[in-house]
């Protein structure tokens, strides 16, 4: 943990973005995770995507529940909105805060204890009610705030620090999200942020469930020889089905790609992104074929990471509920307590 | 790239940017931190070491030092690195119990010295411990040259002055003051082992226009007129005064023509205000006094009445650039300019005058009157003969002066010890962590986001009346250590060991001016486009890292990193420490033993 604040002075040279903004103004207060966390690393990732996308800090409202990962929502987006709630039980907050403000960006944080252990129904109910939203799992296989026992999501067969073999099978999120039904999943790595940010900033103009696992080392109780989410075995055992390149409607497209090798995806705001191949014959919009994929190259023993899955045409809990389009604190008196006569009338179509 | 040497002297020398900028090489952030500890006598013995005029310097440097500080390329402007020496100097109490005794045996070598300033009194200071006979020449009656003549006592109190000169003189040169040299030769015939010309460029630059001989009574050279104040010869001026010249002397030139009966003072410049070559200070200070600069006006005649000045004329004229960028001044075609006045002060240049040394004696003049001098050893073509300060390579200013003292102490010690002068010795390096907890660091690395404090000033209304009244007051201890706390530390180093390394990115993630970046390796020019932040300042080295596992490297650029440390309480194993590079220059009494080692 860092004791001093940041210092306010900046390169001279910082980029600036459309809102007059650098990535600095994005920033939170100073980090109190031990250092080298990977948490930190994905903090600087979200700073860096919401940077990019010229996002105005105050229609953004971060999420998180209990855990070291739901502690970094304070360390980034130091002017937006923040809820730091019960253990496990982001996604009902979440969910709530989505119904009754639909204008606003949701970034939802947990861990893997907050949300493969406790909190496994709200994530599996959130997943599958298709809550507009960026839900963030940062990965580390570990209980770290209570000295680095076994998560749900260690692999069966790993080592702890102290040596002990884990003999539990490992709760998969992405192969859950998939069999959820997600409409964008992402798997990536903290260490590597060329390919998470992309990842971010496509969950972000995703309309619909967009989740993102993030695998992000331990550095005080996950980082050893026999530890399946650490630096050295991520990146050994990392396979990128593909690198995603975001472009916005606005920017021009400058990269060059052999043909075939890419493909172009546009989203619901018109925005496209552009997924350059890696594996090939890799499907990113076959949910089965995808569930296969990543069941085979989990027992290989690879982390399988990159766009794992996007429906090209999504839809959110809103659109099932046929929900109205305002924000409810946008509409008046009258609309929200509508009065006896348009109860009767509910009353009379349920009879 | 190729990795960095960081074990090369010169690679964080260089990062220590005030420190490198000096010609004496000041260990500045070393002393800053002295001042803000409150440790005054130490830091002005880390000065005095260097500079041998600390008090003086930090009234009067030229300060090449700060225009290099890190703090003016992160914020508005640098540190005030000349007027904390001030304070170590005004705080310091007695350390005449720190200098140097005079040598008990002599080594019967004897040096003379020519001229008794800055750069003679420095060879005295590092010669005379050393057991040598030194013989201070100098035509005025004290020794400190151009520091007793030239500059005001409103900005050097005599008191400071005599206080450093008689540190000197404390080591017993034998003094010969008052005293012309006329014939090198001469002198060189009385059988000195050495002779040092440190005698300056005391020639003021005339102005041979119309009217200039018959109103020669109101008529003075720049630097001849401030010496004769200087000593008391002359205390008054007419009450409407033209000073002509942009640089320094005008400055002082005009304030102390404030002070001696001027009511309307003016300065006019030739070239544009901008380009004047008096530091920007010195200008402010001046117009701050209610001294007007007028610029872009050639002087034309002198206008005399009665062989009495009642004026001059001036062409108004403006700068053009010809094609590869050089200026000329044109005439505007408006009228000629009159001002009125009562005397004026020429201080147009000053030039170097050798009429005392005789072509005949082995000594090499080049095609501008001025000797053949080694850029490193300050010897001239006579090797008995060396050359420092003004003399040397014309008007610089008095911290080149001492770093030549320096270099030709070294040079005579090493001939007079049989040694090749050419030998340099090299500076002392010491890097050493810093680091003495988890997060504690034995420098002070939260960042000040205090601008830079102005220096307190007396009441303007005392210091026009008394021209021995120092204007500045000088930081209090209190606004010395808030000015000191904006010193980045430049000298405690960012030090990189890859192989503890796990690319965690914690560095990178926290570091606020964007300085690291892992990424492949590439050749500087393209390397530098593609890092967290563009690394355009190209007089500033990118650190690179041999290759990591991941098959990057590290790369920080140097530029405008803050020292906070920051990278090295984030990074979990250790492989940032933060180590300070402590540089100091060998002066002569070690410069012998040490190339023997």
């Amino acid at each position: 943990m860092t004791y001093l604040a940041k210092p306010k002075l900046r390169h001279p040279d910082l980029p600036i973005n459309k809102l007059g903004y650098t990535r600095r103004d994005y920033e939170g207060s100073v980090s109190t995770l031990c250092a080298g966390c990977g948490h930190d690393s994905i903090s600087a990732a979200i700073i860096q995507a919401c940077f990019e996308l010229d996002l105005p800090p105050h229609r953004i409202a971060k999420l998180s529940g209990i855990g070291c990962s739901s502690k970094t929502p304070t360390y980034f987006l130091g002017h937006s909105h923040g809820f730091n709630s019960v253990h496990g039980r982001m996604p009902s907050v979440l969910t709530g805060a989505n119904l009754a403000n639909r204008d606003l960006l949701y970034l939802g944080v947990s861990g893997d204890g907050d949300s493969a252990s406790i909190g496994l129904g709200q994530f599996a109910h959130c997943i599958r009610r298709g809550v507009n939203m960026v839900y963030i799992v940062e990965n580390n296989g570990v209980y770290g705030l209570t000295k680095g026992q076994f998560s749900a999501t260690a692999d069966r067969g790993s080592k702890s620090k102290r040596g002990a073999i884990n003999g539990d099978s490992s709760i998969d999120l992405v192969s859950m999200a998939l069999q959820l039904g997600a409409t964008y999943i992402a798997r990536s790595f903290s260490g590597d942020k060329t390919q998470l940010v992309p990842l971010i900033k496509a969950a972000i103009l995703h309309k619909g469930a967009a989740f993102l696992d993030v695998i992000s080392p331990c550095v005080a109780f996950n980082n050893h020889l026999g530890s399946t989410k650490s630096f050295d075995y991520v990146r050994e055992h990392n396979e990128a089905v593909n690198r995603l390149d975001m472009m916005t409607p606005r920017a021009a497209i400058t990269a060059e790609y052999a043909p075939g090798t890419v493909e172009s995806v546009t989203q619901h705001d018109g925005s496209t992104i552009h997924l350059r191949k890696l594996a090939a014959n890799y499907d990113p919009h076959d949910r089965i074929a995808a569930m296969t994929y990543l069941q085979e190259r989990a027992s290989a023993g690879e982390v399988v990471t990159g766009l794992l899955y996007v429906d090209n045409d999504p839809s959110d809990l809103h659109d099932s509920l046929n929900t109205v389009a305002a924000p409810l604190n946008g509409l008046g008196e009258t609309e929200l307590c509508p009065g006896p006569a348009a109860l009767d009338k509910i009353n009379a179509s349920l009879r | 790239m190729k990795p960095t040497d960081i074990g090369a002297p010169e690679y964080f020398h260089k990062v220590v940017d005030c420190q490198w900028a000096c010609p004496a090489h000041t260990p500045v952030p070393e002393y800053i931190r002295m001042i803000a500890a409150g440790r005054y006598a130490d830091a002005y013995m880390v000065n005095w070491t260097s500079n041998v005029f600390p008090g003086v310097l930090g009234r009067t440097c030229d300060r090449p030092c700060e225009p290099a500080c890190r703090r003016g390329r992160v914020e508005d402007e640098p540190v005030a690195i000349c007027r904390l020496k001030r304070v170590a100097a005004d705080y310091k109490g007695d350390i005449k119990d720190r200098l140097p005794q005079p040598a008990t045996s002599r080594n019967g070598k004897r040096v003379a010295l020519i001229g008794a300033g800055p750069a003679s009194l420095t060879v005295a200071r590092d010669l005379l411990p050393l057991g040598y006979h030194v013989v201070l020449y100098d035509q005025d009656p004290k020794a400190g040259g151009m520091m007793r003549t030239q500059i005001p006592k409103f900005r050097l109190p005599e008191s400071v002055l005599d206080e450093e000169v008689d540190y000197i003189l404390g080591l017993q040169p034998e003094l010969r003051l008052g005293k012309r040299i006329d014939s090198l030769k001469a002198l060189l015939d009385e059988g000195y082992d050495a002779v040092f010309v440190g005698s300056g460029a005391p020639r003021g630059r005339d102005l041979e226009i119309p009217g200039r001989q018959e109103a020669k009574a109101n008529i003075h050279v720049g630097i001849d007129w401030l010496s004769s104040v200087s000593f008391g010869h002359i205390d008054k001026i007419g009450k409407r005064v033209i000073v002509l010249g942009g640089g320094n002397t005008a400055m002082d030139c005009c304030r102390s023509s404030k002070r001696l009966g001027g009511e309307t003072v003016t300065v006019v410049v030739r070239s544009g205000f901008e380009e004047m070559k008096a530091s920007p200070w010195e200008k402010e200070d001046a117009m701050h006094e209610g001294i007007p600069i007028l610029n872009f006006l050639v002087p034309k005649a002198f206008i005399h009445k009665n062989g009495r000045l009642t004026g001059m004329t001036f062409d108004k004229v403006k700068a053009e650039y010809d094609a590869k960028g050089r200026r000329n001044l044109v005439p505007t075609g408006e009228p000629e300019t009159l001002i009125e006045c009562d005397d004026v002060l020429v201080a147009v240049g000053q030039e170097n005058s050798f009429p005392w040394i005789e072509r005949d004696i082995g000594l090499d003049f080049d095609k501008w009157g001025m000797p053949v001098v080694d850029t490193t050893t300050l010897q001239s073509t006579n090797p008995k003969v060396f050359f420092g300060g003004d003399a040397a390579f014309g008007p610089k200013n008095i911290i080149w002066a001492v770093a030549h003292g320096h270099d030709a102490a070294i040079s005579i010690h090493k001939m007079l010890q049989g040694e090749d002068i050419k030998d340099r010795p090299p500076p002392t390096v010491n890097l050493a962590s810093q680091k003495m907890g988890i997060h504690e660091w034995s420098y002070d690395n939260d960042v000040s986001n205090d601008l830079r404090y102005k220096v307190p000033w007396r009441d303007p209304s005392e210091t026009l009346k008394n021209i021995r009244l120092e204007v500045e007051l000088g930081f209090d201890p209190k606004l010395g250590f808030a000015e000191a706390q904006r010193c980045l530390n430049c000298d405690i180093q960012t030090v990189f060991e890859a192989k503890l390394c796990i690319e965690c990115d914690a560095c990178v993630d926290i570091c606020p001016m964007d300085c690291i970046t892992f990424t492949p390796n590439g050749e500087e020019d393209e390397l530098r486009q593609r890092l967290m932040a563009p690394a355009r300042n190209k007089t500033q080295d990118l650190y690179v890292s041999p290759e990591l596992k991941t098959t990057r490297v590290m790369v920080k650029d140097e530029d405008v990193c803050l020292h906070c440390g920051l990278c090295a309480e984030r990074c979990p194993t250790g492989a940032w420490d933060m180590q300070k590079s402590l540089i100091q220059m060998t002066h002569a009494e070690h410069a012998c033993s040490r190339s023997h080692a």
